[in-house]
């Protein structure tokens, strides 16, 4: 079961340049755990020790995942997943 | 070096004088690839606050998609200061997350809402680094 995430410029650096990759997994967790598999180090740009990075935002289709379930969230073969970091700063 | 219209950079300065004392930002989208700002697109400061600023996620999410679909980037992503000079804070250069983009500051500290003397600066900031670039007004 392939789930399509679309991955930010910043990155692609771990896609080989890909903007949009597949991966497995019945939640969200499963689903970054399954990216870092592959793509080695990207599971570290997108956590840190209490879950997903606060300037990170993951959206479920058009859904920010944090009014979902957050790392909990389930998601199917129908879905995509998109990553875009923050617009943010002071 | 960042080449802009004179109609952007107003509508930008226009932005930063309505929304302070709070901080404004946004986006002017261009062709992938071109470099080009060409369309402006001015964002809602979610934190609404004088020292930070944050796109909404749902509109970032809109943001992204319809540049996407366009075949667009964003080429400059503007934010203002109201209090410091127009150079990027420790926060700016920790978040910064488009290493193509043209990173513009603008400074309402002298004026405020109203006319009067602005600071508008540009930068790239890639891996942390910052590197002011000319701002040539076209």
């Amino acid at each position: 079961m392939a789930i399509e995430v679309r991955v930010p410029t910043i990155l692609r650096v771990y896609t080989g340049g890909q903007k949009s990759v597949n991966a497995e997994g019945d939640t969200l967790q499963a689903v970054i755990t399954n990216l870092e598999v592959n793509y080695p180090g990207i599971g570290g740009r997108l956590l840190d020790d209490s879950g997903l990075r606060r300037f990170v935002n993951v959206y479920l289709n058009d859904e920010d995942v944090r009014f979902l379930d957050g790392l909990n969230t389930s998601v199917g073969e129908q879905d995509a997943i998109t990553i875009l970091p923050a617009v943010a700063g002071g | 070096m960042l080449e802009i219209s004179r109609d952007l950079v107003d509508q930008i300065v226009r932005h930063a004088r309505a929304d302070h004392p709070d901080e404004a930002c946004g986006v002017i989208a261009g062709p992938a690839g071109s470099g080009k700002p060409n369309r402006f697109i001015a964002m809602i400061n979610a934190a609404r606050s004088p020292t930070f600023y944050e796109f909404d996620s749902a509109d970032l999410f809109t943001l992204y998609k319809e540049m996407d679909e366009r075949d667009e980037e964003p080429v400059v992503i503007y934010h203002s200061h109201t209090a410091t000079e127009a150079y990027p804070s420790r926060t700016d250069i920790s978040l910064a997350a488009e290493p193509g983009a043209h990173y513009v500051l603008v400074s309402t500290r002298q004026s405020g809402q109203n006319e009067g003397p602005y600071e508008f600066r540009s930068y790239r900031i890639v891996d942390g680094v910052v590197t002011e670039e000319t701002v040539k007004v076209i």
